[in-house]
């Protein structure tokens, strides 16, 4: 694919600054959506202590 | 007999006679070498590589030594190990070996910070465009703004392996002094009213399974989305999966032990290696060493900016310093935001935040070069 060097540079800058926080994005819902499949224990912490 | 002592004794001066006649960038680069070992050992500045880095720089600068030359160790660890990525992947296992994600899985939304750090990289590949770099130089100069060693001599070794000196002594060198260039951003970007903004204790949230799941989804999601960065979240998450399942603590241990030890040695001396003097004392080197140093301090910048989004919009509940911390760099960075809240405030403790936001980092500063990767060859340049 044929463009100038500021194509190129901006086409990058965009799609990848985008690209991360859309893909951290869907990790944070992904870990928010494991959290609520399995949630903690409530007594796993008070297992432990005793 | 006379004829033949005096070929034996010029055999033993042609170092000397190199040195004399066309030896100035090697005798600079041996300076250099003493400078980097003087670094790492007086001033402890990322000792575990700059001593080697150091080591292997004085090796291959001192003349008719042929150490970097084909068939030479240096040379030899370095098409072992960098010329295709073994190195930096084997240090990953080790890294995901030894984070603990606990703090960001307690609160993921953090987990934008580390993408939010990860700008500089961005704005750098720009500037070094407008230098005149090609395309593939500038993306592999950028990616010291990932303020990730192994994420630069990966990226670079595939793309610009004539820079993979300079890139990766950058990288290394300016994660090290992430504590000196920092602080003085965290300040002018604050407010006083800012930095003091309690955040809390973290609450103990997350399940063993969803620790466990974790570094399988991440491999899955970010797999999906940048595969040309998967053999980097791959190792990283294999590392942590190895941590977090429990039933094989030998390969954990020797994960973040021995391998990641060995493997530093070797790609310290491999790295400092390809600093032979000719090669290394170009313009363009200093020019990636502004570049890299430019990287850091807009990673900051943007950093704490989101921060200061993120305080805006949560109601002043979160501290905008710990936007500081999603510019990888792990550990140094989150002990870097701590310090800063307990400057303002005594009783301010922002570390486990910082360390979710820096672990955060971790797997952002991965996520822009795998997502950049995958945009180059989506564009047929890789």
């Amino acid at each position: 694919m044929e463009m100038d060097k500021w194509t190129f540079g901006f086409t990058l800058m965009i799609v990848g600054m985008g690209g991360t926080f859309l893909t951290v994005w869907v990790l944070a819902l992904v870990i928010n959506l494991l959290k609520k499949i399995y949630p903690l224990a409530s007594d796993s912490g008070e297992k432990k202590n005793a | 007999m006379l004829d033949a002592i005096l070929a034996g004794l010029s055999g033993m001066m042609a170092g000397f006679n190199f040195l004399f006649q066309h030896g100035l960038p090697n005798v600079i680069m041996l300076l250099v070498g003493g400078t980097l070992l003087y670094l790492g050992v007086k001033k402890e500045v990322e000792p575990l590589l700059l001593v080697p880095i150091g080591f292997g720089c004085v090796l291959v600068n001192i003349p008719m030594s042929e150490l970097g030359e084909a068939g030479g160790l240096l040379k030899l660890l370095y098409d072992m190990g960098i010329a295709n990525e073994l190195f930096p992947l084997l240090i990953f296992v080790g890294i995901g070996a030894m984070i603990d994600f606990a703090p960001l899985l307690e609160n993921p939304k953090i987990l934008l910070f580390g993408a939010a750090g990860q700008f500089g990289i961005f704005l750098t590949l720009l500037i070094a465009l407008a230098l005149g770099f090609p395309a593939l130089e500038a993306v592999s100069i950028a990616v010291i703004g990932a303020c990730d060693g192994p994420t630069a001599i990966y990226v670079a070794s595939q793309y610009a392996p004539q820079l993979l000196a300079p890139i990766s002594v950058a990288a290394y060198s300016y994660m090290a002094l992430v504590p000196i260039i920092q602080p003085p951003i965290m300040r002018v970007l604050t407010t006083p009213a800012e930095r003091v903004v309690r955040m809390g204790a973290i609450k103990r949230s997350v399940s063993p399974q969803t620790k466990l799941l974790f570094p399988i989804v991440v491999t899955l999601v970010t797999g999906l989305l940048a595969p040309k960065g998967l053999p980097l979240m791959g190792t990283i998450m294999l590392g942590n999966f190895m941590r977090e399942c429990g039933v094989v603590a030998r390969l954990t241990k020797a994960s973040e032990n021995e391998i990641a030890n060995v493997v530093t040695l070797f790609l310290g001396l491999a790295i400092g290696g390809t600093m032979e003097g000719h090669a290394f004392l170009k313009p363009e080197t200093m020019a990636i060493f502004g570049m890299g140093f430019i990287a850091i301090c807009l990673d900051t910048v943007a950093g704490v900016l989101f921060g200061k989004l993120m305080c805006k919009l949560s109601g002043g509940k979160i501290n905008p310093l710990i936007g500081a911390a999603g510019i990888s760099a792990y550990p140094m960075a989150a002990r870097v935001v701590h310090q800063e809240g307990l400057r303002a405030d005594k009783r301010n403790y922002l570390l486990m935040h910082a360390a979710g936001a820096n672990t955060g980092g971790q797997i952002g500063s991965v996520v822009a070069a795998a997502v950049m990767l995958s945009v180059l060859k989506g564009m047929g340049l890789i």
